[in-house]
């Protein structure tokens, strides 16, 4: 077993924390009190490869592994939430599905221009009405002829408005006896008409991104627009899901890595009782908690993204990844607060605004609940994978590079 | 044309430098290519696409300064050569010069050997100069822009960045041109760079290779120690009025002789 990082791993690593951190850290307080996303976030990290990281060369992508998409996950998050949600859209709930799922005309035609950032892609799956419940879809998709017509909401969507293309689920048959099976999937343009998308406001957290809605009024979805078959859209949605939640995971890790590089600094930096705070044992086990959930959390991704690597099933430990660290960074953000004190709890420190990031990752890609509940029903025995008829391609060094 | 970027692998700029039983050492603090170096590599990759040919980066060290190639590779460059040797562990900047110069020969028909303006562990800032003279090129310093490149009239123009102001200087080629942070921002590697980069096998050469004897340094540390501790004493100035303060506050400094 071994747990080094490759020389190629590391200067991904260092090659994505410096655009971070040179670029976006000095920048992202005022995006976040603006509630705007930095205009040049997505044209940046197109231009680096970051958006194409982890797909064939063949394909216009990087040639990268999936270990490596997610360290800049991990390192994009170390920064802000909103540059691993560009990720987690872009790369995990869409392109990664086209990957696995998408013919080789719809890989050339879709995944190439988003693999090179050139178009942005989104992620449709949650409504006004069916978050957790993904059988309770209402959007439709009509056949009539060789198109769908496609009617519905979509809503806190990330880069809806910035996006190009969206991934959408609808419902194609409300006839079936189990809704799941009534899905399927669509790659839609976002210019086409009958489809309107906006922004939305007041968000606690994730500010220097973009969420918002979708809605599809007749829009007419050409039948090559559907990734899989008909009927497969549940089950499309899921592995969208897996690659997502992996983001999802690897950026929280970076969170609780950031919480306690600044509570490392400041537990040595402040004074109390003429003593620096971080000499106090209370200090310590915040600390020390910190230092144990970023560590156990990295490991959890790290293991899911070997997996996707080798080309094995990773719902699981991919789920178990994500709900461990979206709790533990939030758990990570709250006590750095603490350790800040009254600092902490204003916005002259970047820990707040960790906290409000930490929240929605809690919430998005499967809420800690849902996720409980599908780790206890695999150690119950009431789950298990079935295999699928597109599995995720195992990563492949050589035939990356083609 | 044929352009060598020197660099040299340093201690973090994060690190704490300090002499323990009279060493130098950084602690586990990590090893990175020196930053003025990466604005050399940077200015070597601009000419290179500007006036094409191709770029080699060298540098002299152990095995550790292949990360400093490394990084060079993942930025661009086509080629890195480490030139090591057991010999040259405390070498001064005229050996560094000799052996460096001894590589520039080797590879052969170079027109520019770039380097940063200074590495930031020794700090000496005159190895470019010296390596200069070593193969009897113009020695173009600090040099903030590369305003003409002539390849075929062997001619180069430059800015230089003085402390005294801007300079503007026309040389020969082959020409050795060290570079301060104007030249440009050094860009990341890319992707397809640090894929080439940890796959690439990067050639070393000892002192034989480059038909030198092991050098006796000119140069020679023989003690070091750290920077004696500053003490910093607070004392905050009371008075009843801005002008009371103030006037406080001047006789102390005469006082203190600061003034």
């Amino acid at each position: 077993m071994d747990f080094q990082l490759s020389n190629e791993h590391r200067m991904v690593q260092k090659m994505v924390r410096e655009f971070a951190e040179k670029e976006v850290a000095p920048i992202i307080k005022e995006y976040d009190r603006k509630q705007e996303m930095a205009p040049f976030i997505l044209p940046r990290m197109a231009e680096l490869g970051i958006l194409g990281i982890c797909f064939p060369v063949g394909y216009a992508g990087q040639g990268m592994d999936y270990i490596s998409l997610g360290l800049a996950c991990e390192e994009l998050e170390a920064v802000d939430s909103t540059l691993r949600v560009v990720m987690s859209v872009h790369v995990g709930l869409n392109s990664m599905a086209l990957l696995q799922w998408g013919t080789e005309e719809q890989k050339l035609r879709f995944l190439e221009p988003q693999a090179k950032g050139e178009k942005i892609a989104c992620f449709g799956l949650t409504e006004p009405g069916a978050g957790s419940d993904v059988a309770g879809i209402q959007a439709s998709a009509r056949l009539v002829g060789d198109e769908y017509i496609l009617n519905g909401e979509k809503m806190w969507i990330s880069l809806a408005t910035k996006a190009h293309h969206a991934l959408v689920v609808a419902r194609t048959n409300p006839e079936a006896p189990d809704p799941h099976d009534g899905l399927s999937a669509f790659l839609v343009e976002l210019n086409r008409p009958g489809v309107k998308t906006g922004d939305i406001h007041g968000k606690l957290g994730v500010r220097a991104g973009s969420t918002g809605w979708l809605s599809f009024q007749d829009v007419r979805v050409p039948v090559e627009n559907r990734i899989g078959e008909e009927g497969e859209g549940f089950k499309i949605a899921m592995s969208c899901l897996d690659n997502g939640r992996y983001t999802v995971a690897a950026g929280a890790t970076g969170l609780i890595r950031a919480s306690l590089e600044a509570s490392k600094r400041y537990a040595h930096e402040r004074k109390a009782f003429g003593r620096e705070i971080g000499k106090f044992q209370l200090v310590q086990q915040k600390i020390a908690r910190m230092v144990q959930s970023y560590e156990a959390a990295r490991l959890l991704y790290l293991r899911a993204g070997w997996m996707k690597n080798e080309g094995l099933r990773n719902s699981r430990e991919t789920s178990l990844a994500k709900w461990f660290a979206t709790d533990a960074s939030f758990e990570a953000a709250s006590e750095a607060i603490q350790v800040h004190g009254a600092y902490g709890y204003s916005d002259e420190y970047d820990v707040e605004r960790y906290l409000r990031n930490a929240k929605g990752a809690i919430i998005y890609e499967g809420t800690s609940e849902i996720h409980q509940l599908v780790q206890a029903a695999y150690a119950l025995g009431y789950r298990e994978d079935a295999p699928l008829r597109c599995e995720m391609p195992a990563y492949d060094a050589e035939a990356w590079q083609s | 044309m044929k352009i060598v970027v020197c660099v040299k692998q340093v201690p973090d700029t994060a690190a704490k430098v300090v002499v323990e039983d009279g060493k130098v050492t950084w602690g586990d603090a990590p090893l990175v290519i020196n930053p003025w170096d990466e604005y050399a590599v940077e200015t070597g990759l601009q000419q290179q696409e500007a006036h094409g040919g191709d770029v080699t980066v060298i540098s002299m060290g152990d095995e550790s300064a292949k990360e400093a190639l490394k990084h060079a590779l993942a930025m661009g460059c086509g080629e890195a050569v480490l030139i090591s040797d057991p010999a040259l562990s405390g070498a001064d900047s005229v050996t560094t010069a000799r052996v460096l110069a001894a590589a520039i020969r080797k590879i052969a028909d170079v027109d520019i050997a770039f380097f940063g303006k200074q590495a930031i562990d020794g700090d000496g800032g005159v190895t470019a100069a010296q390596t200069a003279r070593v193969l009897g090129w113009s020695a173009l310093t600090l040099v903030s822009t590369i305003s003409d490149l002539d390849i075929g009239n062997s001619e180069i123009q430059v800015e230089r960045s003085t402390e005294e102001g801007r300079q503007i200087v026309k040389g020969r080629l082959p020409a050795v041109v060290s570079v301060v942070k104007d030249i440009g921002e050094p860009r990341y590697p890319s992707f397809m760079g640090i894929r080439k980069a940890s796959r690439a096998t990067i050639p070393e050469w000892h002192l034989a290779e480059l038909n030198l004897e092991a050098p006796s340094p000119a140069v020679s540390w023989p003690e070091i120690m750290n920077p004696p501790q500053r003490e910093v004493k607070t004392e905050i100035i009371d008075g009843a009025s801005p002008q009371e303060k103030a006037e406080k506050l001047a006789d102390k400094i005469l006082e203190e002789k600061v003034l």
